[in-house]
């Protein structure tokens, strides 16, 4: 009698919404005030520290003092023009670097030929560091736009090249014969199985881009510029500003995560189905 | 019908793993394939799937023969293989998304309903319970209204009550599209409550051994004793397959080098 009982449990079983009451005990609001305590308790610190006279803050200004700075760019509409420039240089550059890293990814994949022909150079190129570049992009196409955008795309390149291909070569086989059981056409069987089978991997292959794009763009505005977020940084250093150079730098921080979580939030429902440990922990 | 020649299958690696079945499975008969792992079971359901290409004989399902994946011949994996993308909807429906949308989702509806998933329509395949995911699985392959169902050990990874369960669904889809099956199965007792005619292979090469004809009506009382009378008549086709063969079968292999 007992045996229709244990059936009809492990019917029940396994409802999505019964996850353990672990995540509810911090919400979301908590969880980003405790990842604020530390640097707004450093940033309290400082402040104190200058304003006791304990610390000169002359090299490393206290919070108000970059946060006027801030405020002065913002309100003269100073920044915008900057943030502006190296939003359209990384934007740029991760789009065509983007596009070529996923075509020669999917390309290489799927053609054994042509991966033999050309992922060695590929490999090899990929070992030169971006910025060893520079020289040449500088040479070649003068100081202004295109060589910055050239190295961007440089750095977003390797990175998606390699996730892509990776993900196409390592789609499971198992799944591919599930499509030739009910003889999906090769187009089909594309479309059906092996696109979502890399989306995952593609898109964390983006985002890596687009982290390397942001560590590009501040390389490319060093190596001159009259505008851009690097621009100020220089600008700070050469007339000794240091709070213009963290403005700078906290506004590198907003804007590189803002086009990250733009990203996300973009391709987020695309993945929507995955299995990962990220809302359990 | 069913039909197979003189077929064998010799990978490159030039492991034997078939040599010279010859098979006839009129429609609707259900059979279940038993033996040891590395029998060549697997191979055999492939190899009538279309997945793999025979290195001899023939495969002919009611005379056209069978040279790659067939629309009148459906698969269940060992392991459900449901793409994780898919709703558990669209993971039944995978294999007839050329039909109308409706008569689609009909079917897809009904198949959830046999398998008793109605309430999981739209959940994804993560968040179900092995045996869920088994039943979506087998019923994709129900779906597209195979001529020929082929099951590769498709509860081994289950409990026994599950599996118990399992047995039922089956024989509910069966008993309305009524689909020649070929089951793999290790579990003699599922042989037992499913099957009609129960053949036990043989490994190196692999071929197929012995044959237990299981006329009892469904459905069937394990305990009743045309059951367990089958059951012991199997054990010991098994316990047979399991010695090394006799001299008359295989003289070559005489030096006891079957393993
Ligand atoms: N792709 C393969 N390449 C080489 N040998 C294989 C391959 N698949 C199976 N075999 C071999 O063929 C034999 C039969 O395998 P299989 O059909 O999987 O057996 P079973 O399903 O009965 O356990 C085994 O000896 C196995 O090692
Ligand atoms: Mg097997």
């Amino acid at each position: 009698m007992s045996a229709p009982a244990i059936l009809s449990s492990d019917e029940e079983q396994s409802a999505p919404s019964a996850r353990p009451g672990r995540v509810a005990v911090l919400g979301t609001g908590a969880r980003l005030a405790l990842g604020l305590l530390v640097p707004l308790a450093l940033a309290l610190g400082w402040e104190v520290a200058v304003a006791a006279g304990v610390a000169s803050g002359r090299l490393l200004p206290p919070p108000s003092r970059v946060g006027a700075a801030l405020w002065t760019l913002a309100a003269s509409g100073e920044i915008w023009t900057h943030v502006e420039a190296t939003l359209i240089r990384v934007g740029l550059g991760f789009a065509f670097g983007a596009s070529a890293g996923i075509l020669a990814g999917a390309l290489t994949a799927t053609l054994p030929a042509l991966r033999w022909l050309v992922d060695p150079s590929l490999q090899a190129l990929r070992a030169v560091p971006s910025l060893a570049w520079v020289p040449l992009f500088i040479l070649w196409f003068g100081i202004l736009e295109t060589p910055k955008v050239a190295l961007i795309a440089v750095g977003v390149f390797f990175p998606v090249y390699v996730g892509v291909a990776g993900a196409i070569a390592s789609v499971d086989r198992k799944l591919v014969e599930v499509g030739r059981i009910f003889r999906l056409s090769k187009l089909a069987l594309a479309r059906r199985i092996l696109l979502p089978a890399v989306l995952p991997a593609t898109l964390t292959a983006l985002r890596t881009g687009l982290g390397l794009g942001f560590l590009f763009v501040v390389a490319a505005e060093l190596m001159g510029a009259s505008e851009g977020l690097g621009y100020l940084l220089l600008d700070g250093q050469q007339f000794s500003k240091p709070d213009q150079i963290l403005a700078a730098i906290i506004s590198f921080a907003v804007v590189g995560k803002a086009a990250d979580a733009v990203l996300v939030a973009l391709t987020g429902p695309l993945v929507r189905w995955q299995d990962t440990a990220r809302d359990t922990l | 019908m069913l039909s197979i020649q003189s077929l064998s299958k010799t990978y490159a690696d030039g492991t034997r793993a078939l040599e010279g079945i010859d098979l006839d499975v009129p429609n609707a008969e259900i059979v279940a394939l038993i033996g040891g792992s590395g029998c060549g079971k697997t191979t055999l359901l492939r190899l009538i799937a279309g997945l793999d290409h025979p290195s001899a004989g023939r495969i002919a399902l009611d005379g056209e023969p069978i040279t790659g994946p067939h629309p009148g011949v459906g698969l269940v994996f060992q392991e459900p293989r449901l793409l994780p993308w898919l709703t558990v909807a669209d993971n039944v429906g995978f294999g007839i998304e050329h039909q109308p949308k409706r008569e689609r989702r009909e079917r897809i509806a009904h198949a959830l309903e046999r398998v008793g998933l109605v309430g999981h329509a739209g959940r994804w395949p993560r968040e179900l319970s092995g045996g869920q995911q088994q039943r979506v699985s087998i019923a994709r392959a129900f779906v597209a209204s195979p001529r020929v169902l082929l099951l590769d050990e498709p509860f081994s990874a289950l409990d026994a009550f599950t599996r118990k369960d399992l047995h039922r669904h089956l024989l509910a889809l069966w008993e309305e599209v009524r689909p020649t099956v070929l089951i793999v199965t290790h579990d003699v007792a599922e042989a037992v409550a499913l099957a009609d005619r129960a053949i036990v292979m043989r490994p190196h090469p692999g071929h197929l051994d012995d044959t237990v004809v299981l006329p009892m009506r469904r459905p069937r009382d394990p305990a009743a004793p045309a059951s367990e009378a089958a059951t012991r008549t199997i054990l010991s086709a098994l316990d047979h397959s399991l010695r090394p063969r006799d001299a008359s079968r295989a003289p070559q292999l005489a030096g006891g080098s079957s393993f």
